[in-house]
Parts: structure tokens; sequence; C-alpha cells
């Protein structure tokens, strides 16, 4: 007989096990030896349900540096299309670059942002789009820490009613800002980049305020 | 697999020596194994004796300045695209100096195991090595690709002493010379083909003559020989003569007294010895590089902005050595102010030829705060606003866009060449801060009428502004209005010496030195807020309340306020001397610290320098009690 009644805990794959595990660890106290890993997506579209996740650029950010050999630069398969948004990052479906499963490339990104703080630029967005993909493959949400650069650029201006702070600040203001090559803009890559040395950045000017902790940025981001 | 990153670095190493060598495949494979580094300003990437890194370094954005740890100068300064810490990594040996980020930094470190077999196999790039590290040049390649791959520099060559007086002049060793009985023409052929402004006559290698330029004008042109006189007819004799290590200031004593313009330079120092080498006033003048006047002309002459970087950096060492030099605090503001000036009105002609048409009307660049009060000696955040001609209320919109995309264009021209960013994005490319003379007018008159707390702040940024560029009257009439508002509401000079007074006070009760109590300046005596700002701020209400124009300076203002009331001589006086001091102490401390002055680090300063310091306090206390009385500010709510 079966026994509809028992629940029993619900088996998830392998590498969502070890990804899970790494959490086991604590962050380090030292900002230098946080491990942050920058990412962007670009999708098909902003609708969370409908629109699907095209391509994702992560990159690996410690003790201010980036090392350009340990990278993630994915290409999803599509179903969804949207013809719309190929004018902006101008990926097409059937452009020739080697492209994987949705699965597949969960699984990837899993492995390669273990329990590292992730930054990204309007980061609810991205984190959106990852966890919906996660849900559509049985999975649980990311457990990662998360950081917005757009809302820990807004800490480094100045506190004054003269000065009317935004409610959002794209990447092509902050990329101008800061004086960053809008090169490579609009794929997932190149805004990783550009959002990593923003942060970097936005951090030394923070800094400037008081002895910053990671769970500082957490809470500003 | 594709990786955008390396690419992106990929195409920024192949414009710079020796990656430009390497074929695409290669340079790709090379710029996947880099490592991108961030570097804060005035964060280390290596000290001296420090054992060599895996890796070397190129400069993607910002600037390495190396140098040795006992000595104050810098040695050499890296910018976009140099190379550096390569050499003690070819040589297995610790770095011989210290490379710390100038300004906040991004590199790219190359492990040297990867990139040293393409200096072994690329015959072009070993050579290129070797080249850099033989010659103890710059870059063997060009001049504006200085990247430099040796680390030790012997003598710097061109070395940036402030004080160049007392430094040698390179001369001439190429002599050209004749006989006495050699014909003038063939004198002249001579000068010609060797394009020089003089010649040497020599009798048994002694120089016994000169015939230069103005010689040949004055006795062959007039007619006065004929051209095929002997050239002993018509030289300059005898020859002014000096040892080879004149100084310029001796070289250029030398040329005045004798009113000439070439000295010979020979191996004694007499007539009596071998003539060795000519020395002309252009060789001074290239010697000079560091003096205003030539610094001026570079700055005309840039065609982009990254030349004027350059110049600026120039300029930073004139004002560290007129500081050292101890010349006058009221010429060294001026010369420097003048500098600045120019640098920032070559920046607007360069971004104006950006621009895709004319300026539709008639446009003035202000600069506010610090530089339109000619104070501003060291490069702090930028201040600006722009004011055009008014035009029919259907231009506007568009107008007010192209001043708006104009501004863009110099906001980053300033901060490429040092200027940051305001923080409170009081800039031209601020739409609150590009307006027509009417919207102007409205807006002053708006914050006279109702001083409030912000409107105060602004106007005391605002009302020092200075034309930098463009159009003198439009910015005349805006300081008329501004006049005549006041005058009608005489409540606003309370508001605004009230905000004069508002700035926390240098001392305490027991006249010890106030100093910050927390944050990263915690301990450090804040001197732009405690004591220029006092000072500054009162200035300007008393000025304003005597309706002067185009007097910004702060020390002026009291040089002036002085002679408009005697009876307050004295105080005002001693306003201008303290205003004066302060600006010198703030800018020996940002020069030391490479940073903006303001906080001083009070244990680090001599006993002598905390007296002179102090004994400003008591005028600033002096000047704050008369505008108290003067404006009846006690009657405010303060």
């Amino acid at each position: 007989m079966i026994n509809f009644f028992k629940r029993k805990p619900k088996q998830y794959p392998l590498y969502w096990e070890e990804y899970e595990k790494c959490f086991e660890q604590k962050q380090p106290a030292e900002l230098k030896d946080v491990r942050f890993v920058v990412l962007d997506t670009e999708t098909t579209g902003f609708d969370y349900v409908h629109d699907r996740i095209l391509s994702i650029g992560a990159l690996t950010l410690k003790d201010k540096m980036i090392e350009v050999s340990n990278n993630l630069e994915l290409y999803l398969e599509q179903e969804h299309f949207n013809a719309d948004s190929i004018k902006i990052h101008g990926i097409l479906k059937s452009e020739a670059i080697f492209r994987i499963s949705e699965e597949e490339a969960l699984q990837q990104l899993l492995a390669y942002l273990q329990n590292a703080v992730i930054i990204a630029h309007h980061a609810t967005f991205d984190l959106n789009m990852i966890n919906k993909a996660l849900e559509r493959n049985g999975l649980p949400k990311l457990k990662n820490l998360a950081i917005d650069t757009s809302n820990l650029y807004k800490h480094t201006l100045l506190t004054t009613n003269l000065v009317k702070k935004k409610e959002h600040y794209s990447l092509d203001e902050l990329a101008d800002k800061f004086d960053i090559s809008k090169k490579d803009r609009h794929t997932a890559m190149g805004d990783a980049y550009i959002t990593a040395i923003a942060f970097l950045k936005i951090k030394s000017r923070l800094k400037e305020k008081e002895s910053l902790k990671l769970k500082d940025l957490v809470k500003m981001g | 697999m594709k990786n955008t990153i390396s690419h992106r670095v990929a195409d920024f190493l192949k414009n710079y020596p020796p990656f430009n060598l390497l074929d695409k495949p290669n340079l790709l494979k090379l710029s996947e194994q880099i490592t991108i580094i961030y570097k804060e300003k005035g964060s280390p990437v290596f000290l001296e004796n420090d054992s060599p890194h895996a890796h070397f370094y190129v400069v993607n954005k910002g600037a390495i300045a190396l140098k040795k740890s006992n000595e104050k100068s810098m040695m050499d300064l890296c910018d976009e695209g140099d190379i550096f810490g390569l050499r003690p990594l070819m040589a297995s040996e610790n770095y011989k100096m210290e490379a710390r980020a100038q300004e906040e930094s991004i590199l790219y470190a190359i492990p040297i195991e990867k990139f040293k077999p393409y200096a072994q196999q690329n015959n072009e790039v070993g050579d290129y090595l070797i080249a850099s590290f033989a010659s103890n040049t710059r870059n063997p390649y060009s001049i504006t690709h200085r990247g430099k791959l040796y680390q030790e520099v012997l003598e710097p060559d061109t070395p940036h002493t402030p004080l160049m007086d007392l430094q040698t002049v390179q001369y001439s060793k190429k002599l050209i010379t004749c006989t006495e009985n050699t014909p003038v023409n063939k004198v002249a052929e001579k000068m010609t083909a060797n394009k020089v402004g003089a010649m040497l006559i020599l009798k048994n290698k002694l120089p016994i003559g000169i015939i230069t330029d103005r010689d040949l004008r004055n006795n062959i042109v007039t007619g006065k020989y004929p051209i095929t006189v002997e050239a002993s007819k018509i030289m300059v004799s005898p020859v002014t003569t000096f040892r080879k290590n004149i100084t310029i200031t001796q070289a250029q004593m030398a040329m005045m007294k004798s009113n000439i313009s070439h000295l010979c330079i020979t191996k004694d120092g007499t007539p009596d010895t071998k003539a060795i080498g000519i020395l002309s006033k252009h060789d001074i003048m290239v010697a000079m590089g560091n003096n205003p006047a030539v610094l001026i002309k570079a700055i005309t002459r840039a065609k982009k902005i990254k030349n004027i970087k350059r110049i600026r950096k120039s300029i930073d060492h004139l004002l560290a050595g007129y500081l050292e030099q101890n010349i006058p605090m009221t010429l060294t503001s001026k010369i420097i102010t003048e500098l600045n000036d120019a640098c920032i009105k070559r920046i607007i002609e360069i971004s104006l030829k950006e621009m895709p048409s004319e300026p539709p009307v008639k446009f003035t660049w202000l600069s506010m705060g610090s530089q339109g009060r000619s104070e501003q000696l060291l490069q702090t955040d930028q201040d600006n606003a722009i004011l055009f001609e008014n035009v029919p209320e259907e231009d506007l919109e568009e107008t007010t866009n192209y001043f708006l995309k104009l501004a863009k264009i110099i906001n980053k021209g300033l901060f490429d060449i040092g200027y940051e960013y305001c923080p409170a994005e009081m800039m031209a490319s601020n739409p609150n801060w590009c307006h027509s003379l009417d919207q102007w007018k409205a807006k002053v008159s708006q914050w006279i009428t109702n001083p409030g707390a912000d409107e105060v702040l602004l106007s005391s940024i605002f009302f020092d502004y200075n034309v930098t560029y463009g159009d003198m009257e439009l910015a005349d009439k805006l300081s008329e209005h501004i006049f005549e508002t006041t005058q009608n509401y005489p409540i606003f000079y309370l508001h605004l010496a009230s905000g004069a007074l508002q700035n926390p006070s240098p001392t305490g009760f027991f006249r010890q030195m106030l100093l910050e109590a927390d944050g990263e300046h915690k301990d450090t005596f804040d001197v732009k807020r405690r004591a220029l700002m006092p000072l500054t701020d009162a200035a300007r209400v008393l000025i304003l309340s005597h309706s002067i124009k185009f007097v910004n300076n702060t020390f002026e203002r009291f040089e002036k306020l002085a002679e408009l009331e005697p009876n307050n001589k004295e105080t005002f006086l001693a306003c201008s001397y303290a205003t004066k001091a302060l600006l010198k102490f703030r800018t020996k401390q940002g020069l030391l610290h490479n940073d903006s002055g303001r906080y001083i680090a009070i244990e680090q300063l001599s006993k002598e320098e905390r007296i002179k310091l102090k004994r400003t306090f008591k005028t600033i206390k002096d000047i704050q009690e008369l505008i108290s009385v003067r404006f009846k500010v006690s009657n405010l709510m303060r």
C-alpha cells in the first residue's frame, strides 16, 4: 500500500544538495575575504512568468580582484521568443552560439555561485528571473545574500534637500558617473563587468564614511 | 567558449606596445590569464623591497606613481597603457621602488610565466623589451606611448624639480662654424641648411666671434656691407663664453646683460679654450617647461583633453615650488588661478568643437565656489553653471537642451583632467544650473526674497560666480540684478550673515582646537569648515552689502573692505592675512597627501605651525562679532 499521508522530505537533485551544503560555511568576517559573484541576465522581456533567460554573465570578485579566466558566460536554448527585446541585447534565437538547456544552465550557475554574495544592478529583477527558472525545474529559491548596486549607489549621494535622489539609477548613469567604458553594454557579461567596477567604486566611496562590514553592504543594497 | 571580458581586455591591450606586436589569437589567450585589479586612491600596488609578484602590471584606468620611499619626489607617473613592475620580475630581484595609486585606478595584472614565452618566441617583443631595458630612455617607440618596462631610473631625464632656476641647461653640441674670411653669403647658406640662428667663427678652434640672424639683418640687409663681405667684418666679437654646467638663471642674466640671444660654451668657460657648444634663448625656454608662460602656451595649443591632463600635473609641480619658495600667496593664487582658468577655457573650446552646431545664442560659463573666488589652488570638486541670452518662449526648450548637451561634454572633460563631479550636482549639466538670463534673475530673486536655509546656502555658492568663458555682459546684467534685489530686501543680508555665523567654531571653551569627533576624519582639524568658511562667508556678506562687483577673492575682498571702512581697517587686514595663511596651510597639506587638504592631522604639525594656525582663530572670532553686531543677527532666531 502506498501511504499518501506520510510526507517524505522532497528529494532534490544532487547538484542542488551540493549547492545547499555550501551554506553550512559562514561568511568570513573581513570584507576582503568575502567572495562576491557579480551577475547579470539578459532576458526575452520583463515578465517573470512568460519571459525567459537568454544568457547569464557572472564573474567573481574577491579582494578587489577579478580573474578573467574564472567567469561564467551561459547562453540558453529558447522556446519563448520576444521580438522586441532583440533590439536591445542582439541575441537571436538561432545565432550560432553554443547553447544549453535551462536546467543545465541552472546547474552550472549553482556550482559557480556556491555561497558567494550576489551583486547585481537592479538585483531583484535578475534574482526573480533565476528563481522563476528554478521553480520551473522544481527547485527552491536561491539562498545567497544579494546586494543591489542601484540601491547601494544612493548611499553615496549627499543627504541634502538640494539634490533630489531618483528612485532608480540606471547602469548607464553609473557608467557615466564612474567613467566606465560602455563597451559590451547589454550583453550579460558586459553589464556584469560594468556592475563589478561600479560596485568597487561605490564601495570605496562608502568606506570614507565608516569602516564597512558585509552586513552593512547587504543592508544598504 | 565565448569570453566577453578577455575580449575587452585584449581590445585595450592591442593599442599599446609590446602587446600590439602580438597576433590576435595569442593576445586573446594572454588576456584570458589576466587578473583585473581595482586600487583605491593612495593604496600601494607594491612597496620598495617587496619580493617580486607573479604578475607585472598595465594601467587600464587611472594613474600609478612610482617613487623611492626615502625621496619625496615622484620618479614616474604611469597612466593608461603604461607598463610597470616588469623588470624586477625578469631579473628576479626585489622591487626597487614603490608603486602607489595616484588616483583611483584599474590595473591589469599579467602573469609573468604566461608572458615570458611570447617575449622569447616573438623576436619583435623581445627586441622591444631589450630596447626598453637597455636604453634608460623612455619607451623607444614614441613619446605618446611612454610605457616603461624598466623600473629604476638612474637619473630622471626631465626632472620635475620645481626649482628650475638652479638647474643646468642642455645646450646644443652640434657646432656650426666657419672661419673669419668665409664670405657672409656662404655663412647664411650654411645657417639655413642647418636650421640654426647663429654661427660661431673659429680661429685655431677657438671662438673669436659670432654671427646671428640679427647681425645679418643689421649689416647686410640694410646694405651696410655687400653680401660677399668677410665674416670677420660683421661678427660680434669677443664672444660671451661660459662653462658647460651653466644654470638657467646664469644664462638668462648673461643674455639680458649683453642683450644677446646666444652664448658660447667652451671647455673651461673662457674664450681661450675650445668651443664645445652653443646655447640659445630657445634652449632656455625648453628647460623652463614649468614656467607659467610656457604652460599657458601649451594649454592654448592643446588639441586633446589628455594633453591638458598632463599640463595640469605640471601646474601642481609649479604650485609646490612656489609654496616651497615662499612666494607671496596673492601672486601664487593669481598665477595658479590663471592657469586653471586657461585649462577650463581650453576644455570649453574643445567641447564646442564636438557640438554639431554653433551655440544658438551667446552664453557664459560661470565658475562658482572656490574656483569663482580664485582660491582654488588644488583641484577639488567642480561647481559651475551656464547662463545664456534670453530667447523667445518657443525656443527655450531647444536652447536649454543645446546647452545641457554642451555642459555634459564640458563636465566630462573637467572630470577627465581631475575635477571630481560635484556630489551635490551643482554643475551646468544639471537642468537646475543651466538657465537663460531671465530664468536666473527669477531664481536669484526667489532666493533673496525667501531666504530659508537652503536658499542662503545656494546663494552663498552661486554669488561667488566668475566668468570663465563667454560673454561678460550677461554676467554683468545678472550681478546688477542681484545688487538691486538685495538692496530692496535688506533682510537677506541678515540671513546671509547668520549663515556666515553658523560654521562650527574652531576652538572650544578652553581655547583648545576642536577636532572632528567621529567618522573617517576623526581627530583631524577641518580647516575648511572651521576656519576658511567663516572668513569666506563673512567677506561675501560684507562685500555684497557694499554692492561691490567683481571682487570675488576672499583676501582681496577684505583688502577692499579695509579701504572702504578705515575704522575697521585693522580687523579686515588681519582677516585678509589669516585667509592667505589658512589657504597656504590647506594647499601644503593637500599637496603632501594628494588630497583636498581639508583635514589636517594636528599632531603632525610643528609647534610653529600650530601657533600660526591658532593665531588666525582670534581673527575669525573678531570678524564674526563684527558681523553679528552689524547685521543684528541676534534678532534672528539662530
